[in-house]
Parts: C-alpha cells; structure tokens; sequence
C-alpha cells in the first residue's frame, strides 16, 4: 500500500467532512436550544446558496449580495419558527420532525420558483486545485479549496463558540438548552431565543451553501448532500457541536478510505451509504453518539 | 337520522366483534366494493383506470404498510420505497427463475423478502427511537437501491437496470387489459386491508399501539418489545414489498431502481400524514388526495391560464406543487394531526346526531 496516497485520500476525506460538519452545526444549534430535529437545513442550505448565486448573477455587489442573502435566511429562519414551530410547541419530537420534512418541500418548490431550476456555477475565487507546493514536496493531492473550507469551518466554529461562551444572548441560549423551564424561570425570554437560534441556523446555512455551492455547483442535488450530515449527526450526537465536527471528520475520512479501499471489491459507488452503516452499526453500540447526552429512560 | 346505531343489538358475541359492527357501515362497503369490483371496471376508461385508480391502490397498500409501523406501532420509517424495491424486483427474480411457482405465491413470497430486509433494518429500532431510527432507515433506502443497482443477479444482468415486468397470468387467465390489471390489484388490495384492519384490533395491533404510546409502560404490563417492534416491521415490509410488486406488475410494465427514491417514501409518508396516522381508512384518503392533488392543481392552473391568458409552465407547476403538498403537511400537522380520517370521523358523529342534535 502506498503511504502517500493513504495520506492523500485521508486528508481528502476529513476536509470534505468538514463540509459535512458545516451543514451538521445547522442541524445541532437548533436541536441544542428547541429540541426540533430540523430536517429542512439542507433545504436551508440550499435557498441560501440559490439566493446568493442569483443575485451575483443579477450584477449585485459580492459583499452586497452577501448581506442580502444573509438578511433573508435570517428572516427566513424567524419566520419559520413564527409560523411552523411555534403552534407545534409541546408536540411530540416526531411530530415536529415530520413537520420540518414538509418544510422541505416548500423550501425547495419556493427556491425554484424564485430563481429558477436551473444549476449555477458559484466563483469565490478559491480553485479547486492541488496545492502545488504540497505535491512537490509530498506526492499528496490536497485540494486547496478544501483546505480553505476546513478554514472557514474553523472561523465559524471559533465564532460561534465565542458568542455562546461570552455573550449575554449566548448565555440564555445555552441555559435554554439545558433547561428550558428553568430557563423560562429565570426570565429568559423563550421565544426570543428559539427565534434567534433559527436565525443563526440560517446564517450557517448560508456559508454551508456558498462552500458547498462553490464546490460542487449550486443545484437541487444540493440538497441531498445534507442528508449526509444526518449520519454526522448520530455519530457525533446531536447536542454537540463538537460531536459534529469530529462526527464530519471520521465520517468524510472513512467513507473516501472505504470507496477506495472497498469500494473496487463490491462494484464501487458505496459512498452513497457507506456514511448511514457506519452510522448504524454505531448507533447500536451506542444510541446517544460520541459526545450526545445519554438516553436514560426509567421506569 | 340515517346513520346511526340505534335499535341494533347485538345478542352473540361474534356480532359484538364483528369488523363493521354498525349495519349502515357494512352497506356502504358493500356497495363500496360493488362499486369497486363491478361497475367501475364496466364503465371507467383505460385512463382512469390504469393512471388514477390503479396506482391509487397500490400506494394506499403501501401507505397502509407505512402506517401499521407509523401509524400503529410508532416507529417512523424513510425507507418505504427501499421495501417496495425489494418486492418488485424479488417478484421479477422468483418469476423469472422459477416459473412454475405461479403469480400470486411469487408476490407472497417477494413480500416476505421485503418482511425479512424490514427485520434486519429494524433492528436498531430495539436500542433507537424517533428520528434517530428516522435516519437509521435512511441507511436501508440508500443501501437498497445501491444493491440492486450494483448486483446484477437481481436485475438479471439488465445493463440499464431496467427490468421488464413479465406477463401476469393465473391459471392461464392473462390479466393484460388495464380493467383486468385493475381487477388483480383491487382484489389483493382488498384483502390485505381487510387482514391488517382485522390485525389491528388483534392482540398484535394492540401490542403496536401500547408500544407506540408508551413502550417503557408496553413493557412493564409483559409486551416482549423485540418481538413486537421486529413484527411490526417485518408486517410493515410485507405490505409495502406487495405494493412494490403491484407497482411493477400491474402499473408501470418496467420499473427501474430510481423508481424507488427517497422521494417515494416521502410521498408515502405524505399520505399518511395527510390521510390519518393510525388509521387503515386514512391510508385510502391519504393516497387518494396525493394522486388527485396534482390533476386537480393542473386543472386549475388549466382554468386560470385560459381565463386570463396568462401561460403557466410546467416548471413553475411542479414547483408549486412541491410547495403546496410541504404546506398542506405543515397544515395537517398543526390543525388536524389525525388526517382527512378525524375529519371523517367527525362527520361520522355529527351524522349520528342529524338532524335532531338533542
């Protein structure tokens, strides 16, 4: 076996998990802070980088359309906790699982109906190319449009922490995940919260979708590639964002090492499931994830 | 005045327990069924029958399949269409290899494939519930289909993975019209709702139902909750492999593993959200408003484009009807989370009462 190319396909793996990861956070926040398993954020995803990519197409101002798009998933995310979640409160968890699946189909039927069906290219001036350097000096193929993306990640995941960790809006959304009636309790305004949650999600969806955009096109198929962050979610736990990350990262890493190394032996294309098996046989060795909080069910 | 159960009294037992213990009920299915078996088979058009009510059956058997595990077992599957896949194109492989085994016993046992893919995938349902076996049954889907697609033993080595539904005959009678395939399926469809309406007032169904409301509690009062959660799965995949059976055979003639996406199983779950979650009527309802929803939408965008002039594209039609079925899920969940079969219900009541509330 080529020590090189092991490397190669294993630094691949893990930056496309970390592509998983960003769309998973999505998935996490509003889980942590409402207990909604959110099922719409690839949609989110999705309508986040439709928007952007039409308004560039339509001569608007990069950092202007950035800003638009940003104000729209954020009243976006609002909305949809004002119209959908909020008569839904108190629902069993399913019910409201179920509810987001329909959120799904009105995302993306009002996504195309604005912008069109058609797939768009999406330029943030990143190439998708080898890094020279590093295949000189190595004989690896590191993408360093990946590289960036893991970067991005980083920055988003470093923010986030800090404003859950230091600020005053950040405190009351990790004390409504803990608890909510003791949250409520102690006077913070539940609603308030869930609807801020809803529009940090959407703000991650936005840079979820303009990586993903970049990187793959901005098209329907968009949305199934957030299903891949479902199993993230079950291998990291769906209360932490950590579990997340690192859940992206094993996930991309041993899903590109098994297309690779597996996948000749069975006919290829195993990385459409290979995520939800791992994510399977993890599940029954334990349900909660790597770093969710344990199931404790008592008679 | 007209429906109500006054005045009937039930002096044994076996007419205490019957299926349909009000007498109006068991007219209106009989003439259901008349309707069904005789007059529209003599008066609809190959149109309605091999577009419309056809595949209306086919999906309330499988809406009724997602629903036994759904509906009554509270375990929530995405992988519907993965079972169906199974038995379509299980019943294409014990037809093809073993002809002599006759249609009907090829479909039992295509299904009982199906039960079996459904028993292995619903084993994490033992240590996982609610959207984490939502996703858990992700995996089936997506694994399903890649096996079909990437195996060539279950596509007979078809290079595209289409495969080409072989006649269906019994015993030398050819169902090959659209009345006659209408006919075959209607029958099955008939006889399994009747077997799983049965099953549900059973002591299995009442399994189901104490498992869904609260299994901590199922279990305490001596439910075995493996045997119960695998049963309703393998039950479950049984319905939905005969529908996928049915969809191959008697409706679309070639089938291929896309046939069989995700969407498909979002659609299934549509209906029976739409159509009642516990409910075997509802699994009828659901089905029939999601195959008529979009024939009726086009009829409208039809009528208000030649009113006004103004063009409708297909494009914008689909779209608006991908937004239309997401709201009216949102819709249901929120106003009416029993379905089209609580609202029947309710008129069921207010019936009994008409036109003397007193």
């Amino acid at each position: 076996m080529n020590v090189a190319f092991f490397f190669e396909v294993l630094i691949g793996g893990l930056l496309s998990g970390v592509m998983y990861s960003l769309v998973a956070l999505g998935f996490v926040l509003i889980y942590k802070a409402s207990g909604v398993f959110n099922f719409a954020q690839g949609a989110m995803v999705f309508f986040a980088a439709l928007t952007f990519v039409s308004l560039l197409e339509r001569g608007v101002n990069f950092w202007l359309a950035l800003l638009i798009t940003l104000a729209v998933m954020v009243l976006l995310g609002i909305s949809i906790e004002k119209v959908v979640l909020r008569p839904l409160v108190n629902q069993p968890q399913i019910t409201l699982f179920m509810a987001t699946i329909g959120l799904t189909f009105v995302l993306e039927g009002l996504s195309q109906l604005l912008w069109g069906s058609q797939p768009h290219g999406l330029d943030l001036g990143i190439k998708d190319v080898p890094m020279e350097w590093l295949a000189d000096s190595t004989g690896m193929f590191i993408s360093q449009f990946d590289l960036f993306a893991s970067g991005i990640a980083a920055v988003l995941v470093a923010t986030l922490s800090l404003f859950f960790q230091y600020t005053r809006i950040g405190r009351a959304l990790r004390a409504v995940a803990d608890d909510h009636q003791a949250a409520q309790a102690v006077g913070i305004p539940l609603k308030h919260i869930w609807a801020i949650v809803w529009a940090v999600a959407g703000f991650v969806a936005l840079v979820a979708g303009l990586m993903w955009g970049a990187r793959n096109g901005v098209q329907f198929a968009l949305t199934f590639i957030a299903l891949k962050a479902l199993p993230v979610l079950i291998l990291g736990g769906f209360e932490s964002v950590l579990g997340a990350i690192v859940g992206g990262l094993i996930i991309g890493a041993s899903e590109k090492l098994a297309e690779v190394y597996i996948g000749p032996m069975v006919g290829g294309g195993i990385e459409s499931w290979f995520a939800y098996v791992i994510a399977l046989l993890f599940l029954l060795v334990r349900p909660q994830g790597l770093f969710g909080e344990k199931i404790i069910d008592r008679v | 005045m007209l429906y109500r159960e006054a005045g009937q009294f039930k002096s044994t037992y076996g007419e205490d327990q019957q299926i349909f213990p009000i007498r109006q009920d068991r007219v209106a299915i009989a003439m259901l069924l008349v309707v069904a078996f005789v007059v529209i088979p003599l008066f609809a058009n190959q149109y309605w029958l091999s577009a419309i009510l056809t595949p209306f059956l086919i999906f309330a058997l499988a809406a009724l399949g997602l629903n036994i595990l759904t509906g009554y077992a509270g375990q929530l599957s995405l992988g519907t269409a993965a079972f169906m896949a199974v038995g379509a194109f299980m019943t294409y492989n014990f037809v093809l290899r073993m002809p002599w085994l006759g249609i009907l016993p090829s479909f039992i046992l295509a299904g009982l494939c199906a039960a079996a893919v459904g028993i292995v995938f619903g084993l994490p349902s033992l240590r996982i519930k609610g959207f984490y076996l939502a996703v858990a049954t992700l995996a089936c889907q997506f694994f399903v289909l890649w096996a079909i697609q990437r195996i060539g033993w279950f596509t007979n080595n078809s290079p595209s993975g289409v495969i080409t539904a072989q006649a269906v005959g019994i015993l030398g009678y050819a169902f090959d019209t659209p009345a006659r395939k209408y006919l075959l399926t209607l029958a099955i469809v008939t006889v399994m709702a009747l077997l799983a309406k049965n099953l549900m007032r059973s002591e299995t169904g009442r399994a189901f139902m104490a498992v869904r409301d609260m299994d901590v509690a199922a279990s305490v009062i001596g439910i075995p909750m493996m045997k119960t959660k695998l049963l309703a799965f393998a039950i479950s995949s049984f319905y939905c492999g005969v529908a996928g059976a049915l969809y191959a055979y008697t409706y679309l003639g070639t089938v291929e593993p896309e046939a069989f996406t995700l969407d498909l199983s979002f659609r299934i779950l549509f209906m029976i959200i739409i159509g009642g979650v516990g409910s075997i009527l509802g699994s009828f309802l659901g089905a029939g408003f999601i195959i008529l929803m979009p024939i009726l939408l086009s009829v409208v965008f039809g009528a208000v484009s030649h009113a006004t002039g103004v063009q409708v594209s297909h494009a914008v039609l689909s779209n608006l009807e991908l937004m239309i079925f997401g709201g009216l899920i949102i819709f249901f969940l929120i106003v009416e989370p029993h379905g089209l079969a609580r609202l029947w219900q309710i008129a069921k009541e207010k019936l009994r009462l008409w036109p003397f509330p007193h």
